[in-house]
């Protein structure tokens, strides 16, 4: 969970740009092919080929099944996207504010950031019901740890000069947390945002695929229980796609934002 | 401003000041210091490290209250407050590296309250003051660590302050970069008319910059010597060839050379 370990990679990353959309089209080709590969190697049962897939998934697409459900895990995710950020951030900076308490708190949230949190769903169900708000709690369960861990860190790694520098201009504890540390801290809080983003959408699929009538994750289950590979493979296409490139855009702010201040 | 601004009355002024850090273990860490500071005087203490040089200067800008004792700015009392017109800048990179240099420069003006012309105006002469005009849309990690202290200096300077406190400002730069910093320094200091407290570990230093420089002492920090340079307020970083500078040097060093062999013994 260390920091550095999310920032250093931008600076690699940064050399040849003109190699990258090769690349990018490269790995495409490759994942594509692993696909048929697979498709073709469990003919068909467990996994669609790409291309009836693309075919199946485009009439998916028109139909009021897959948006309904769609919108579902999307206002579960936000919600629990929601929630996540704003009370990561909020307990990240007062954790990392006061050295005590975030001694105590990292160990705690570090410990319970490894725990596999499937095993408590059952838990989650019984307290919250069948529904919405069992998905939303699962997906904060999941996507609050990083937000919090990696705020915590960012203030902590603070520069103490800065805090000093705030002090002899005469700035106010509101001033010095919105003007000197909100800011300084904001590359790592964008990363714990980036990884929050996808623990969050985890959460609430995995709330959907045991315990929901409604969204991707019970849709996906539902294609599987029904044995309807390209459906299946289709739902889980669809949110591979939006997965990545919602990862690939926090990628590219937090990067912009690391560029500039390193 | 208003304050009786008489010639004789000190700019600064710190009477048994000590500071003493609360266990475990509790420390001794300064004093008790005397120290006064004329207006528009120029003086650089040296000491040991570890003597409680940056405390001292935590307790001059206000940041830190000395545990007995009094330090007066413009005859007022520091209470644990900043008072206005006191700049400082760290020995460590305190520039934004969020900010371009203007903006940097500029957020030593944030809680101002300046019209914002005024505030442009302050800032681009601040930025071309300190050489950096054709860096000004530059962001800290593109400049080098000389041009980034001289960022600092700027965001000080914006201020207009009437007392600079200066912390190792040229501690992490190159040998030849410290002597031009030296130049601007004495530059600044001319053309500004501010009072300026250098701390330094480097003799040359203070011996190069100072009308007067303090020597203190091992821990508990205290001055046991003052050296007036003599040299004409026109000085620049030459007067390092001139005769008197290796025996200013000398004596700073016969001053501190017993403290910090204290300091060595303690440490090892």
């Amino acid at each position: 969970m260390s920091t550095s370990a999310v920032n250093e990679p931008t600076y690699k990353q940064a050399a040849p740009a003109r190699a990258r959309p090769v690349d990018a089209l490269i790995l495409l080709a490759l994942m594509l092919l692993l696909w048929q590969a697979v498709g073709v190697w469990t003919s068909g049962i467990a996994v669609a080929p790409p291309l009836p897939t693309l075919a199946y998934l485009v009439n998916l697409l028109q139909t009021s099944l897959f948006w309904d459900n769609a919108a579902a895990t999307l206002e579960a995710f936000l919600i629990a996207f929601a929630i996540s950020a704003v009370a990561g951030l909020a307990l990240g900076l007062i954790f990392g504010t006061r050295p005590f308490a975030s001694d105590v708190a990292e160990p705690i949230l570090s410990g319970f950031y490894t725990i596999p949190k499937v095993t408590l769903y059952p838990v989650v169900l019984l307290v919250f019901g069948l529904g919405i708000s069992a998905k939303i709690a699962f997906g904060v369960m999941h996507g609050l740890v990083p937000v919090v861990l990696f705020t915590l860190g960012a203030v902590r790694s603070l520069p103490p000069v800065l805090v000093r520098t705030a002090r002899v201009l005469r700035l106010s504890r509101r001033q010095t947390m919105l003007w000197v540390l909100l800011p300084a801290c904001l590359p790592d809080i964008v990363g714990g945002l980036r990884i929050s983003f996808s623990l969050s959408l985890l959460g609430v699929l995995i709330g959907e695929m045991f315990s929901s009538q409604r969204g991707l994750g019970f849709l996906l289950v539902s294609g599987i229980a029904q044995h309807n590979v390209l459906l299946s493979t289709s739902v889980i296409t669809m949110i591979v796609i939006v997965a990545i490139v919602a990862n690939m855009a926090m990628l590219h702010l937090s990067r912009r934002l690391t560029h500039r201040s390193k | 401003m208003t304050v009786s601004m008489s010639v004789t009355e000190p700019h600064v002024e710190l009477k048994g000041v000590v500071r003493r850090f609360d266990g475990p273990p509790a420390v001794h860490a300064v004093g008790p210091i005397d120290l006064t500071l004329a207006r528009g005087e120029f003086v650089s203490v040296v000491g040991p490290s570890g003597c409680g040089k940056s405390t001292l200067l935590d307790m001059l800008c206000g940041v830190a209250r000395p545990t007995s004792g009094s330090v007066r700015f413009e005859g007022s009392d520091l209470n644990g407050e900043v008072p206005p017109g006191i700049g400082v800048v760290f020995q460590e990179d305190s520039s934004m590296p969020w900010l371009s240099v203007r903006q940097n420069v500029e957020f030593g003006l944030r809680t101002s309250g300046l019209p914002s012309a005024e505030i442009k105006e302050r800032v681009e002469h601040a930025v071309s003051f300190m050489g950096l005009a054709q860096f000004i849309d530059h962001f800290p990690a593109q400049l080098s660590g000389g041009m980034r202290q001289r960022v600092c200096i700027a965001r000080t300077l914006v201020l207009r302050p009437r007392l600079i406190l200066l912390d190792e400002p040229f501690g992490a730069l190159d040998q030849q970069t410290r002597l031009l910093m030296g130049d601007e320094l004495l530059r600044l200091w001319r053309e500004t008319g501010a009072t300026i407290l250098l701390i330094t570990h480097a003799l040359d230093e203070a011996a190069m910059l100072s009308d007067r420089v303090g020597v203190m002492s091992a821990r508990p920090g205290r001055f046991i010597d003052f050296v007036e340079t003599g040299w004409p307020r026109d000085r620049d970083s030459r007067v390092v060839s001139d005769p008197n500078f290796g025996a200013l040097t000398a004596r700073l060093w016969s001053s501190l050379r017993e403290e910090s062999l204290k300091t060595m013994g303690r440490a090892s």
